[in-house]
């Protein structure tokens, strides 16, 4: 992520190409954005106004914390074939966020790497499930049955969006995040109904992750503004359709959702740039790099 | 013969996996891998085998359901044709009159 055509290393011990390369036309050198990802879908030079940039800010927030956190499991998964798995559900989450960030840098200027390597704690905007550690596997895996049946419903409302950039981003992302969430559900119901410590596990991982679910669908009024706009869907809309996908996959995974006494909300409070004590870590050793040789390339 | 997966030192069971690459091609062997269950193996196929548009289909068989012919055989199975030209179509000379050959 350096500026428009980050180089991604594809030199470095690399030839350029190699013409009987099985896997057929494949660069490395330079990975730009898709037109439609890079603001493009509106218009050269369109910006994102205030509020877009905002929800956009808190969307790509989103993925790019999560994409970092999935990233910490390569070379630690259970096994190599699910490191390539979380890497690859990583690495999406990292194409959205580079589309969300680039369009919210938009407004004022700033790159995506400006935005993802040079903003400070409490100036990011994800809501508090992303930020949450790895934990165990069950953990992670509860972590994405939540976050990507909640990407699936936002993008899919998202791709009807009156603002073309957002619903190109979203078109794309859709079919990713549908991925992302039968990875999770299948892991969900491995872990449920496998062995009694599997099923020990994925039960402790559901108690903890799911005082992190309300936050995703509070209403703000930023967002409000944009409902009205037809931009952004309400998110306090996206729980009914969230809820009916989990307590299917609940069922056949005999599981339950927290109610009642035991059920502990968190009062998250991402969007405004407070956060649980996990980010700073997080953000230290995403940024460290970028800030001890700004604009270097590798 | 032993399949690694069997032996208990390796969690997962071995899948050897086969893509296809386009319509109208037929499904190759492309390598193999370890999955907990059938459904997980097509799964991890997709992340280790198409993660360049290498294909639009997938078959996984477990690894233990191949049945392999006998290396230390080689000389019994594969050698019989050598000087068997004919049994290669251009051995024989085409006929007078036979269109379409």
């Amino acid at each position: 992520m350096s500026g428009e055509t980050p180089d991604l290393g594809g030199r470095v011990g690399a030839e350029p190409r190699i013409e009987t390369d099985p896997h057929g036309d494949v660069t490395v050198d330079r990975v730009a954005l898709a037109e439609e990802f890079a603001g493009e879908a509106a218009g050269a030079g369109h910006a994102a106004s205030a509020d877009v940039a905002a929800y956009a800010l808190g969307l790509g927030d989103d993925a790019l914390v999560l994409a970092q956190r999935l990233g910490d499991w390569i070379t630690r998964a259970p096994e190599l074939e699910e490191d390539v798995a979380l890497g690859n559900i990583a690495l999406d989450l990292l194409g959205h966020a580079r589309s969300l960030l680039h369009y919210a840098g938009t407004h004022d200027g700033r790159s995506e790497d400006d935005l993802a390597y040079f903003r400070d704690e409490p100036e990011f905007r994800n809501a508090w499930l992303f930020e949450q550690p790895n934990g165990d596997f069950a953990h992670t895996i509860a972590r994405q049955l939540v976050a990507s049946t909640y990407l699936v419903e936002l993008y899919r409302r998202v791709e009807a969006s009156t603002d073309a950039t957002l619903a190109a981003i979203a078109a794309k992302a859709s079919k990713e995040v549908d991925y992302h969430r039968d990875h999770a559900i299948q892991w969900t119901l491995r872990l449920a109904g496998g062995t009694d410590e599997s099923r020990r596990r994925m039960l402790r991982a559901v108690e903890q992750t799911w005082p992190y679910v309300d936050e995703l669908f509070r209403d703000d009024e930023v967002v409000a503004r944009l409902v009205d706009e037809g931009i952004a869907p309400r998110p306090s809309s996206l729980r009914e359709p969230f809820d009916a996908v989990i307590d299917q996959v609940f069922a056949e995974a005999d599981l339950a959702r927290p109610e009642g006494r035991t059920a502990f909300v968190v009062d998250g409070r991402g969007r405004e740039g407070k956060h649980t004590e996990h980010l700073g870590p997080l953000l230290a050793e995403m940024q460290v790099l970028a800030r001890a040789h700004p604009g270097a390339s590798w | 013969m032993s399949t690694p997966g069997e032996t208990g030192t390796e969690a997962w069971p071995l899948w050897e996996v086969f893509v296809r690459a386009n319509r109208g091609l037929s499904h190759v062997h492309v390598g193999s891998l370890h999955a907990p269950d059938a459904d997980m193996a097509v799964r991890n196929a997709r992340d280790l085998y198409t993660r360049r548009n290498e294909g639009v289909s997938i078959w996984v068989v477990p690894a233990d359901a191949v049945t392999t012919s006998d290396p230390d055989a080689k000389g019994a199975f594969f050698e019989s044709p050598a000087g068997k030209n004919y049994r290669h179509a251009v051995y024989y000379t085409k006929s007078e009159g036979v269109k379409h050959l």
